[in-house]
């Protein structure tokens, strides 16, 4: 990577902010800002120092109150951390949100039909779009529930897909979430601290509203309800205290009005889930589970479980009962089926991809393998059941030692590995002291699909906050910032 | 409400209320210690041990400060007052989002106070305990903590159904409690009060007052004139006072009628029985006519009945079979 030495800007609070090849969310080119980050940037600098720091230190309070925190496994003192965010909000225009709106509903449709599809017909393996063995071979492909029926055809009723810019601003798709994906309640939480902290500049403008988030979950909920339960009982499963995303957990049921439950607070009888509560067994309609499907029902998947209710299952399978998302999604963003997602798009929708792929390459492929043994250095490498940056090898910073450990595993295991260049994705000003400095950038917004597809404008934009660093995941040290999407 | 919260909420306040009584005991005979010649030190050890239930690994072995350091600090030990605030603490981490904001705060810095790393050294505990100038100082906090949080919880959190389970923990543990610490005592106060050497009368029996915190709501009533019989009456039967077993289970009655109005749970006769008649007795009983008959097991029955009382309580509301829940 190439840096381009810039003392272009005079203005102090830029003194550290050099511009590289990678597209950057505030400049065009050193002369030139890009219009939307104007009046930012003109608040940032006429406050004073001292004004910063006080609000800075306002907005800590605030998530040090709510105890805005997420787990961090492996240490036994200090597991609770505070989600670390910037000040300054990242700016979309309504034109780009326009194009990444489509593009999510598009991709999150066709996927829809996808999972549809190979868990009943398989027209698409039959016609030798997507290779059976990526299906089959994948780890997160349920064979119980093939010819199951789902409420309305909904598999995926919450995706968090995750979106980066190229250095030609062009946003394109990194990965699908279409599992249990988290950090709405950062997104909701980073908005609700930012109106207060700036107000007149969020004034002047014209953010999009996000708060109807957790009203449209209800109701996303509430439509996939199963057949005669006109009012049903929805309730947020998750697997306890100790899971990293407790808090968000925690925080959607309150929003929603909607009861937190453990696996222990539900039993089955006669196929019906119930959950116990002082006044007796009441029945469950709904449930939007944070709960990995490895875990959920002991009989059915992992007996070792404790997290999950025995008989879950076949309450699912005799449609007394919604999960949301259904068993078996995972088998749509396993890493090495992503890279079909442009062809499975054409072949249900008979259009052309509005978001585009991140080249990728299959292990499994042999001249794929060869390629990206042969460019470990250039490459990042990523195990495609893995998540959260976890089993992942970026190339332009790994070490000897490290290739060769990856290089090992590829060989032993090639299906289980794919290779993407790395790119340099698109950097934000954020703050550090009274100084903006560019930092690497994702957005993940949240789609969520009931009747229809419905996104809020916005969505979670995790931060690299480390200097340099391209992982923005909460586990491996990134924070994130508010997202504006305006009108 | 789920049943697994009502179980959390129940035993937050059990082990709160458990951790508060024992600190308490300590803390008062650690005081009295210092008043009394060496010989009675055993015999008092032997009987505040019995008053918390005779608790495996805490028996006394001649050393003041071992065994407050076991009953205060061991976290091995599942009834010292550092495991009681650990397992209260982990109750309400489960059910943080049923409790208030205050509450939280007040629980978790009363956590933090004493899972402080130095507090695993036993020079420090004992420091603490025997302390320089201060003894008790420690014990002191905290109760002080408990009481806040208890006060916390009264004005923060809707008196709902959550909140009447915090009450019955809270009164079922009291009234077990102060039923032993009667039983305990009842040898040496009420069946040979001879035993008693001479002119230690008076710290005996402010010393069984102040284990229950009874001390100066006594002295309002009957003045600073102890009497065995009128310190048995007060405990057991006085209406007003919140330590005596009669407020204790009219308390424990009337949040188990409130949650019982608010479940709309039917089928709560076996429950409404027990706690009717236990409470009933209190009630309606005589100094003289418990003191005619057989005291302890008078205390031993009350016990028993707590017993019954918790178990109605988990099979009506949080642990109750399937099948019944389904016929119900």
């Amino acid at each position: 990577m190439g840096t381009l030495q810039t003392s272009q800007f005079k203005m102090p609070a830029l003194q550290n902010y050099l511009l590289d090849n990678a597209y950057d969310e505030m400049f065009a080119s050193p002369e030139a800002l890009h219009p939307h980050y104007q009046l930012l940037l003109n608040h940032f600098t006429s406050l004073p120092h001292t004004e910063l720091q006080r609000r800075k230190q306002a907005a800590d309070l605030s998530f040090l109150n709510q105890g805005i925190t997420f787990t961090v496994y492996g240490r036994e003192e200090g597991t609770e951390r505070i989600f670390p965010y910037d000040l300054l909000p990242r700016v979309i225009t309504a034109q780009e949100w326009a194009t990444v709106e489509r593009g999510l509903t598009q991709r999150i449709t066709a996927l829809n039909l996808f999972l549809r599809d190979i868990y009943h017909e398989g027209r698409i393996l039959a016609d030798g779009i997507v290779p059976r063995e990526v299906v089959y071979s994948c780890k997160q492909f349920r064979r119980q529930m093939v010819g199951l029926q789902v409420p309305r055809n909904i598999y995926i009723a919450v995706t968090g897909t995750d979106l980066i810019r190229l250095e030609n601003g062009e946003f394109v798709v990194l990965e699908d979430n279409l599992r249990v994906p988290s950090g709405v309640s950062y997104m909701l939480t980073n908005r609700r601290v930012m109106k207060r902290i700036f107000p007149q500049l969020f004034r002047s403008y014209n953010v999009r509203p996000i708060e109807q988030y957790t009203q449209l979950l209800l109701g996303t909920l509430r439509s996939l309800a199963p057949e005669g339960r006109p009012e049903p009982n929805i309730v947020l499963l998750t697997p306890g205290v100790f899971n990293s995303a407790y808090y968000e957990h925690a925080y959607l049921a309150r929003q929603m009005g909607i009861e937190l439950v453990e696996g222990r607070d539900l039993v089955t009888h006669d196929n019906v889930v119930y959950m116990r509560t002082t006044s007796g067994l009441r029945r469950v309609d709904v449930i939007y589970r944070r709960v990995d499907d490895d875990f959920i029902d002991p009989l059915a998947f992992r007996g070792d479980s404790i997290l999950g209710v025995s008989g879950l299952f076949n309450a699912y399978r005799a449609g007394n009962v919604t999960l949301a998302n259904a068993f078996g999604t995972g088998v749509a963003d396993d890493k090495a089926l992503y890279a079909y997602v442009p062809d499975i798009i054409k072949y249900y929708l008979s259009e052309e991809p509005v978001l585009k792929n991140v080249e990728t390459f299959l292990c499994a492929r042999e001249k794929d393998r060869k390629h990206v043994l042969a460019n470990l250095d250039k490459f990042v490498v990523k195990a495609v059941g893995e998540s959260g940056g976890y089993g992942m090898l970026v190339g332009p910073q790994s070490t000897a030692a490290q290739r060769e450990e990856f290089a090992r595993r590829i060989e032993a295991d090639p299906r289980n590995y794919i290779g993407q260049p790395t790119i340099s994705f698109s950097r934000a000003p954020c703050m550090f002291d009274d100084q903006l400095e560019p930092r690497h950038v994702d957005l993940r917004p949240y789609v969520l699909y009931g009747d229809k597809v419905s996104i809020v404008p916005g969505g979670l934009t995790r931060v690299a906050l480390r200097k340099g660093s391209l992982v923005v995941n909460s586990s491996q040290g990134g924070g994130s910032k508010d997202t504006w999407v305006l009108s | 409400m789920l049943s697994r919260v009502a179980d959390s909420l129940y035993w937050m306040s059990r082990y709160l209320e458990r951790a508060e009584h024992t600190t308490r005991l300590l803390d008062v005979n650690l005081n009295l210690m210092l008043d009394e010649s060496s010989s009675g030190a055993d015999h008092r050890w032997q009987r505040m041990v019995a008053a918390l239930g005779r608790p495996a690994g805490a028996a006394w072995e001649d050393d003041p400060y071992k065994l407050s350091h076991t009953l205060t600090f061991d976290t091995a030990n599942r009834i010292s007052v550092l495991s009681c605030i650990i397992a209260a603490r982990e109750n309400a981490r489960h059910v943080r989002e049923q409790i208030s904001t205050e509450m939280w705060h007040r629980l978790n810095s009363l956590y933090l106070a004493v899972t402080r790393p130095e507090m695993h050294s036993d020079m420090h505990a004992e420091a603490l305990l025997s302390g320089g100038q201060e003894p008790g100082e420690f014990l002191q906090s905290v109760m002080e903590a408990v009481h806040q949080f208890q006060g916390v919880t009264d004005s923060t959190m809707s008196h709902g159904e959550g909140w009447h389970f915090i009450q019955v923990g809270r009164y079922i543990e009291r009234a077990s409690a102060t039923a032993m610490l009667l039983e305990a005592y009842h040898h040496d106060l009420w069946k040979h009060p001879e035993r008693i050497p001479e002119g230690n009368e008076y710290l005996e029996y402010m010393g069984l007052l102040r284990s229950a915190t009874a001390f100066e709501a006594y002295c309002k009533v009957y003045t600073a004139d102890l009497t065995p019989e009128r310190i048995l009456e007060f405990l057991l039967l006085d209406e007003n006072f919140p330590h005596s077993l009669r407020f204790s289970i009219e308390s424990l009655v009337s949040a188990l009628d409130a949650i019982q109005r608010e479940s709309g749970k039917s089928r709560t006769e076996n429950l409404t029985r027990l706690a009717g008649r236990l409470q009933a007795s209190l009630r309606y009983s005589s100094v003289e006519e418990i003191l005619r008959g057989d005291v302890v097991g008078y205390l031993q029955d009350i016990l028993r009945e707590c017993r019954d009382i918790h178990c109605a309580i988990y099979e009506l509301y949080i642990d109750y079979s399937i099948q019944t829940a389904l016929a119900g």
